[in-house]
């Protein structure tokens, strides 16, 4: 039998009840479409939320911890060596915040193939003086160029130039809850205090906005030298060197592997950011849950048009049958009527669903949380389209199966006799 | 002319079992031979079509022996008996049964489509010549539906044919036609015996068709009586 027969038969028994095809096909059409949009959705939501923080965050962080000495006097006396030693009330020493030969690890940094880039970072307490009120904050001296390469600082700067922070001095970025308090205004002089009692006259350049409010409250940005001028300290006195690496799931090795290496602090971005990664997965598991549903709801419908097509067509199949066609010629028929009406399906699903996708795409969306961003986001992943469409191949394969066996099974002499 | 047996049954017993056992057929015996036309007379109820159906390879559920082209046919698969159906064996019913989604030159060619011996243009071209000796050649294009009874009967005659079985076997194939078409039929059967030298076993009601028959198998209850 050949499979161009079977394709021309399935496509006569098709055409004749072309209404309910059509019902069954957009039902696989809808919930393919549907399946897409929703996911491609949910997905660019996803990547544009965590993007707030991840892209922000350095996937392996750099920087001396306030913390005891591991090794205390008593260690080091040999009278006690096999002995269990407890030593309580210990405290940190005034050891330095600075990041030892910041500068030569930058370099060793730089040079390692599984290193996107790396930005040096000093962060000073400060309070924004308001009149006689004085505001908690952080002001953190960051290399706008490769802040901008590596974390796109420039998404979250509102109304400023940032590359400006390079080129004059004394010029701050502020934190947009910040400026608020303060009620500053672009170009205004604003005044701030260091724990050491220092005052200073920041001139505003712009704003910035993270979209978590309570960091935009406190933070405020201003370039390397200026942060250094504030704490008095010299050039080289660096606390964090924020690394981006290539591959990002290589950051909790390589933390651990700097730590070792540099004798120093590390932190990856996992560790870091632990309950973005949950909050994804799970929403990704419910956006797919329920595409699922949508797909075997589609299958659903095709079960029950192929069930009443092969109640109708009984005659049908017992002519097929008594003139020499096999149990299995039958099956493969009505397989392939079904698989013909999942595919096609599945196909205008995915125009349907990219369709979807581009509505969506253009939506306004203006939220203050989420700079840079005015329209919904969409995710356009091919994986995706392939899931969609194999699983809905699938589901029609299935729901078709039962059918399809029945109509194998029909005895030509009982619809025969039966007339 | 040499004589070939095409069909044998060997003591076929038959029984349904719902809702009380009934023999339907008691140690039928018969052979049938090559270019032979013979008829199936007997009363309703008498299990002349479960005969058919045994005989045709349909029903499997009997006891006794079947040979078809002195081959044992009894307790083969499914699918060998399927394909021995379509090479071997024409069927017309008595409700002619074509296929309402296509067209007459469709309905004829499809056993030829499982057959696959003949290309799609030869298949065509034969199945174009049977409509012509059968004289409807001007229905092939016609969706089966919009044809009248007597030609489709026609038509399922022509499909019967379209593999060159060696045994055409029908279920009161005029039962429900005029006398006209009663005629065309008879006509269209003898022709087939005598100049295709085809082989043919009609199961029938009608004295009349039966008569001119070369033979006539009788049934009663079951049995054959002559």
């Amino acid at each position: 039998m050949k499979t161009r027969h079977i394709l021309e038969i399935a496509r006569a028994l098709l055409m004749a009840r072309a209404k309910q095809t059509l019902v069954a096909a957009i039902g696989v059409t809808f919930s393919v479409a549907f399946f897409i949009s929703l996911l491609g959705f949910m997905e660019g939501l996803n990547s544009l939320l965590d993007g707030l923080v991840l892209n922000r965050t350095p996937h392996v962080r750099l920087y001396n911890d306030l913390q005891p000495s591991a090794i205390q006097p008593i260690d080091l006396d040999s009278t006690y060596k096999g002995y269990h030693r407890f030593v309580r009330s210990l405290k940190p020493s005034n050891s330095r915040k600075e990041i030892y030969n910041a500068d030569r690890i930058i370099q060793k940094l730089n040079s390692d193939p599984k290193v996107f880039g790396v930005a040096p970072k000093v962060s000073a307490q400060v309070f924004y003086n308001l009149g006689n009120v004085e505001l908690n904050g952080i002001i953190h001296g960051i290399d706008a160029n490769e802040e901008a390469r590596l974390f796109n600082f420039q998404n979250y700067v509102l109304d400023g130039y940032f590359m400006e922070l390079e080129t004059r001095p004394n010029t701050i970025l502020l934190g947009s809850g910040v400026a608020k308090k303060i009620l500053a205004k672009k170009g205004d002089l604003i005044q701030v205090t260091t724990i050491k009692g220092e005052k200073f006259a920041l001139k505003v350049l712009g704003f910035f906005q993270s979209g978590m409010v309570e960091f935009d409250k406190t933070q405020s940005y201003v370039s390397l030298a200026t942060c250094q001028k504030l704490l008095g300290v010299p050039n080289n006195y660096i606390t964090d060197i924020q690394v981006k690496l290539v591959e990002m799931d290589q950051a909790p090795a390589l933390a651990k592997e700097y730590e070792a290496l540099f004798g120093i602090n590390t932190e990856d971005i996992q560790t870091a950011n632990a309950q973005f990664e949950t909050g994804s997965s799970a929403r990704t598991i419910i956006s797919f849950s329920v595409g699922i549903v949508l797909l075997l709801v589609a299958g659903f419908g095709i079960y029950n048009i192929l069930n009443m097509m092969i109640y109708e067509k009984m005659d049908t199949i017992a002519i097929l049958k008594a003139t020499g066609f096999s149990g299995s010629d039958v099956k493969k028929i009505f397989m392939t009527i079904s698989l013909s009406i999942g595919l096609a399906g599945a196909l205008a699903g995915a125009l349907l669903g990219l369709f979807f996708s581009i509505l969506i795409d253009n939506i306004p969306f203006d939220s203050m949380a989420v700079p840079g961003v005015d329209t919904y986001p969409v995710d356009y992943g091919l994986q995706y389209y392939t899931i969609a469409i194999l699983f809905a191949v699938a589901t029609t394969f299935l729901a078709s199966w039962f059918p399809s066996q029945k109509a194998s099974l029909v005895d030509p002499v009982e619809i025969i006799r039966g007339k | 002319m040499e004589t070939k047996i095409v069909l044998e049954a060997k003591s076929i017993y038959k029984s349904f079992y719902d809702p009380v056992k009934k023999d339907v057929l008691k140690d039928i015996s018969f052979s049938i031979q090559r270019g032979d036309f013979v008829s199936v007379m007997g009363r309703s109820g008498c299990g002349k079509s479960s005969l058919l159906y045994i005989l045709s390879t349909m029903d499997t559920d009997y006891t006794g022996e079947l040979f078809i082209d002195n081959e044992l046919v009894t307790n083969q698969s499914d699918q060998e008996l399927a394909s021995l159906r379509n090479e071997k064996i024409g069927f017309v019913f008595q409700f002619h049964y074509l296929l309402h989604e296509f067209s007459v030159l469709k309905n004829v060619m499809l056993p030829g489509f499982k057959l696959n011996r003949l290309s799609q243009e030869e298949l065509e071209h034969r199945a174009f010549e049977l409509l012509r000796k059968l004289g409807i050649e001007h229905l092939s294009s016609k969706m089966a539906y919009q044809i009248s009874g007597g030609e489709k009967q026609r038509v399922a005659i022509a499909r019967a044919m379209i593999n060159d079985p060696l045994l055409l076997m029908c279920d009161e194939p005029t039962g429900n036609l005029d006398n006209k078409n009663k005629e065309i039929v008879f006509d269209i059967f003898s022709e087939l015996v005598h100049s295709f030298e085809k082989t043919l076993l009609v199961v029938t009601h009608d004295q009349n068709f039966a008569d001119n028959t070369h033979r006539t198998i009788r049934m009663e209850d079951g049995r054959i009586c002559d």
